[in-house]
């Protein structure tokens, strides 16, 4: 018997306990939507996280979650796909949580290439602890435990994850429901590790800091949506676009239609290429526009299945205890 | 060349405690290993302690590069490695330098004059040759001077091995020679060299070469009284099928034999390296036919969290480590307590704090174990006392983690997880199962629906239609295992958290008397590996009339439910420890007992005459 099952079937019936107005909402309304449009089943699917306000996440799910300590939720969730392998297992973090505290175990995740759906909600700020900078916080963020401003440099989710060895590195943003759900719908049908980095606005201690490129008046400036084998073109008229600087392994943004530029010299996106992932992730405002969408997929060997194949490798499964404890040299004692 | 001579007459001996000793490149290991296994063969009980430096490969020649194994065996029950040495290899000066002083007055020295060379002596901080000098420090010891490494290069010499190649196979001059000094059989270890080299063939052939050349020169070599071969009779030992065993093999044997009785289908292993806990992930690696997943993870906490996940998803989750691991592995430990999931964690203990000292071995890890984590955080402790004692504890470990869906520490040591003893080997089959029952039924169905009787709460694994739910590590409402931050709520969750772990008492033996009176002057209690010495100390002082009795402990937390009752029957309580002063201290506080410890934290076990002397002390003799 099989029943569809509405976005709504995967929420659990606990009290959401987020601020009103926090990104995390939204992120929440598309995992529905999206697993529901996966037609996956619920007690297949398992929700694990570590510690912040994105981490909450698992309770507010109808499937099994697990809600873990600060950082670890990568290292748990490898386990329960150690255990079982069958199971669909979503990782929810943030930036603190995924970077900073458990930066660790992000990195060994995506490297060993573990097949997870990592959500990386960044706020770039601590919102459970009330307000810190956060590693991916912008230099002279101004917070209780910065009073002056930060002075140190934030990390590129997606260019750490690409760094790590990431197959699948992608970006969207809380607010962008449809897009967002796309997104993890490709995350979800990817063999391996994905990296999804969410740019979610905390409306309590961050509010606005990605108005930048997701507010009305700056988004079709400021964004730059990727679909692989398209041109990487942007702007309200969508005769923007990005080309490599002659001579340099740089992108500039140039227009289509002035200086000579065609649409041929603007640059096809490519999924598959990871230095070209890394070019992308790294754009940032004024000067260029965010990259959204896929950055990088290319499938590779998935540490969970390669290691069970190992296991099913090494021959069938015995259970003649006593025969194993005998191995090697023994000796009998007659009375 | 030596002449053939007509085998001269054996003297016996019922125990001998032979040391090798030698550069950590020398091979020393292998060797007593080989010759534990052939005096195993023998019919000799035995108890093994390799001792080796934390380096790899420190200085060849120096005194902090010395590897030595020793090896207790005799026509009798052998409880420890032996207090002093009766027979010293020293394959170099540094190693005689070292170990010179743990051979008992008119012991043996076995030296290789060959490698006593001038840098060599200098090296090991001589300014004379010690085997040459008149009247020094060895006039108490018998010296045996063999140029083994000139005997070697001659046995090697057909199979046209580069010097350094050549002069590897000393140590099995030596065995050889061991070997034929006491009476042994050299096949098993013909075996091993076979096996080990059968890629090379010409290092096979040397090795065995020289093996037999060791032997021969025993046989056939006219020493007159410098040389006696001597036979040790077979030790009176209940009969069966027997193997050696070492702490870590036990360990393993038991986990695996654990998931079976509980009739798990997998068992996730997971450790991050650390001396000296690693050779039990490796040997779980070797294991995958039994249903074993192995995880070397990122570090010691995902270990312990990937171990975690792997029990949430219906796994038994295992973890490994050694003390400064365990640290790390500390919050998870609250996780796992918190979510109320199986976990077991093997601690292979040794000398601390911090780095402290890798390869050396200490039980300094019991408050760790039992009081080292953050808020009320209670779980199972129990502690292996012998290698084969270690399979036993590690089936009840994963039984005690199964039952009552908690975290289980199994406390080990650098020595247990290394020392080999024989083992008298069980039928698995005859063990008792403890199958375990996931939940399946949703009527009714909360994640924290207890059992009445033990507490435990069911097992629900992903995977499972109806049972969905979330768990984890936020204080949960004792029925529905919804998040609660009710206060009399988290009184109550507290409160039956430490009521799950001490109900155990009821579910485990009482404790028993392992020598002696029930009650009676003095009680010498116990935990861990200093089971051999304590044990040989009570027997030794039993013989001398004292009214002294061995109780050993494997339960830690909780304690057997009798335990203070027995205590309070002795006048006077003396607890040994490998630390200063643990145990002593929980069983001053939870019985209020006037227990007195005996510390010792060099790094190195208690000898039986140091226990002895404790006891003789406090009963005023």
């Amino acid at each position: 018997m099989t029943t569809v099952l509405q976005p709504k079937d995967f929420a659990s019936d606990q009290e959401v306990r987020w601020c009103p107005g926090c990104g995390d909402y939204a992120i929440l309304k598309a995992v529905h939507k999206t697993l529901a449009e996966l037609g996956v089943s619920r007690e297949k699917t398992v929700f694990v996280s570590g510690i912040g306000c994105s981490s909450r996440f698992p309770y507010y799910m109808s499937t099994y979650g697990f809600h873990t300590i600060h950082g670890r939720a990568p290292a748990v969730a490898t386990g329960v796909k150690l255990a079982n392998p069958e199971l669909d297992v979503w990782v929810i973090t943030g930036d603190g949580d995924g970077l900073s505290i458990g930066g660790n175990h992000t990195l060994h995740a995506l490297r060993r290439n573990v097949d997870l759906n990592i959500v990386l909600f960044n706020n770039e700020i601590y919102g459970l602890t009330k307000g810190q900078y956060s590693p991916t916080s912008r230099r002279g963020t101004k917070s209780p435990s910065t009073p002056q401003g930060s002075v140190d440099n934030p990390v590129n989710a997606c260019q750490f994850a690409l760094g790590a060895g990431a197959r699948f590195v992608a970006r969207s943003i809380d607010t962008m429901q449809p897009h967002l759900v796309q997104v993890l719908k490709r995350a979800h049908g990817h063999r391996g590790a994905s990296f999804v980095e969410v740019f979610q606005n905390c409306v309590v201690f961050n509010d606005g800091v990605f108005d930048n490129f997701t507010a009305k008046e700056t988004a079709a400036e400021a964004q730059l949506h990727l679909e692989h084998g398209l041109p990487l073109l942007f702007g309200r008229d969508r005769n923007r676009g990005l080309r490599l600087k002659p001579g340099r392994m740089e992108l500039e943004v140039v227009t289509v239609g002035e200086n000579g530029v065609g649409l041929d010299d603007i640059l096809v996106h490519d999924e598959k290429n990871k230095a070209l992932a890394m070019l992308l992730a790294g754009l940032e405002p004024p000067v260029y526009p965010v990259a959204i969408g896929v950055l990088y997929a290319d499938s590779g060997p998935c540490y969970d299945r390669d290691l069970h194949a190992q296991i099913a490798a090494a021959g069938p499964q015995k259970d003649d205890l006593n025969a194993l404890i005998r191995q090697g040299r023994t000796w009998n004692v007659s009375d | 060349m030596a002449t053939p001579t007509v085998s001269r007459p054996r003297e016996v001996r019922d125990t001998v405690v032979i040391r090798f000793a030698g550069d950590s490149g020398d091979g020393m290991q292998v060797t007593g290993a080989q010759f534990t296994i052939e005096t195993a063969l023998a019919g000799n009980d035995l108890t093994t302690f390799p001792d080796f430096p934390a380096e790899i490969r420190a200085p060849a020649g120096t005194t902090f590069g010395v590897s030595a194994f020793q090896i207790h065996f005799g026509s009798q029950e052998i409880l420890t490695p032996g207090d002093e040495v009766d027979v010293l290899v020293a394959m170099n000066p540094a190693a005689l330098k070292v170990n010179i002083k743990d051979l008992k007055a008119g012991g043996l020295v076995v030296a290789d004059t060959g490698a006593f060379t001038e840098r060599n002596l200098q090296k090991a901080g001589y300014e004379s040759n010690p085997l040459e000098s008149e009247g020094d420090s060895l006039a108490r010891f018998q010296i045996l001077k063999l140029d083994i490494t000139k005997q070697t290069l001659e046995a090697v010499k057909p199979f046209g091995l580069g010097q350094k190649d050549a002069l590897r196979c000393r140590n099995m001059w030596a065995l050889g020679l061991l070997l034929w000094m006491y009476g042994r059989e050299r096949q098993a270890t013909l075996d091993v060299i076979a096996r080990k080299f059968a890629k090379r063939t010409e290092i096979a052939q040397a090795n065995a070469a020289c093996l037999n050349a060791g032997h021969a020169f025993g046989e056939t070599a006219e020493l007159g009284a410098d040389l006696t071969g001597y036979v040790v009779p077979r030790a009176p030992v209940r009969p069966g099928t027997y193997r050696t065993v070492n702490g870590t093999e036990a360990i393993a044997f038991g986990l695996v034999t654990g998931a079976k009785k509980a009739a798990l289908g997998r068992l996730v292993f997971t450790g991050y390296p650390i001396t000296p806990a690693s050779a039990l992930l490796h040997t779980m690696a070797n294991l995958k036919q039994y249903g074993v997943v192995t995880f070397q993870a990122e570090d010691e906490i995902a270990a312990i969290c990937a171990a975690i996940g792997a029990s949430f998803a219906g796994a038994l989750g295992v973890t490994s480590s050694s003390g400064p691991g365990v640290a790390l592995k500390t919050e998870a430990l609250g996780l796992a307590i918190a979510a109320e999931l199986p976990l077991v964690l093997v601690n292979s203990q040794r000398a601390g704090p911090s780095t402290g000292l890798p390869t050396k071995t200490e039980q300094s890890d019991l408050f760790q174990a039992v009081y080292g984590r953050n808020a009320d955080a209670p779980l199972a402790v129990l502690a292996a006392a012998t290698p084969a004692d270690a399979f036993e504890c590690a089936v009840e470990a994963v039984r005690l983690a199964v039952k009552y869906m908690t975290p289980v520490i199994l406390l080990s040591d650098g020595f247990l997880a290394n020392a080999a003893e024989p083992w008298l080997l069980p039928d698995v089959d005859a063990i008792p199962g403890f199958p375990v029952s996931f939940r399946t039924d949703p009527t009714g169905f909360y994640p924290y629906l207890r059992d009445p009787k033990t507490l435990a709460r069911v097992w629900a694994v992903p995977g499972t239609p109806g049972l969905e739910h979330r768990i984890g590590g936020i204080e949960r409402s004792y029925d529905t295992g919804h998040i609660s931050y009710e206060p009399e709520n988290h009184q109550r969750m507290t409160e039956t958290r430490a009521a799950k772990i001490a109900g155990i008492a009821a579910d485990i033996p009482l404790q028993q008397v392992a020598l002696g009176p029930t009650r009676g002057s003095l009680a010498v209690v116990g935990w861990g590996s200093t089971f051999g010495p304590i044990q040989q100390a009570v027997k030794l002082a039993r013989a001398e009339g004292l009214d002294v009795a061995h109780i050993h402990l494997r339960y830690l937390n909780p304690f057997p439910r009798n335990l203070g009752e027995l205590l309070r029957g002795y006048q006077q309580i003396l607890v040994p420890e490998m630390n200063t002063g643990q145990l002593v201290t929980m069983l001053r506080s939870s019985f209020l007992v006037p227990a007195i410890g005996l510390s010792k934290v060099t790094g190195r076990p208690f000898k039986s005459a140091e226990v002895l002397a404790a006891i003789r002390s406090r009963l005023e003799v």
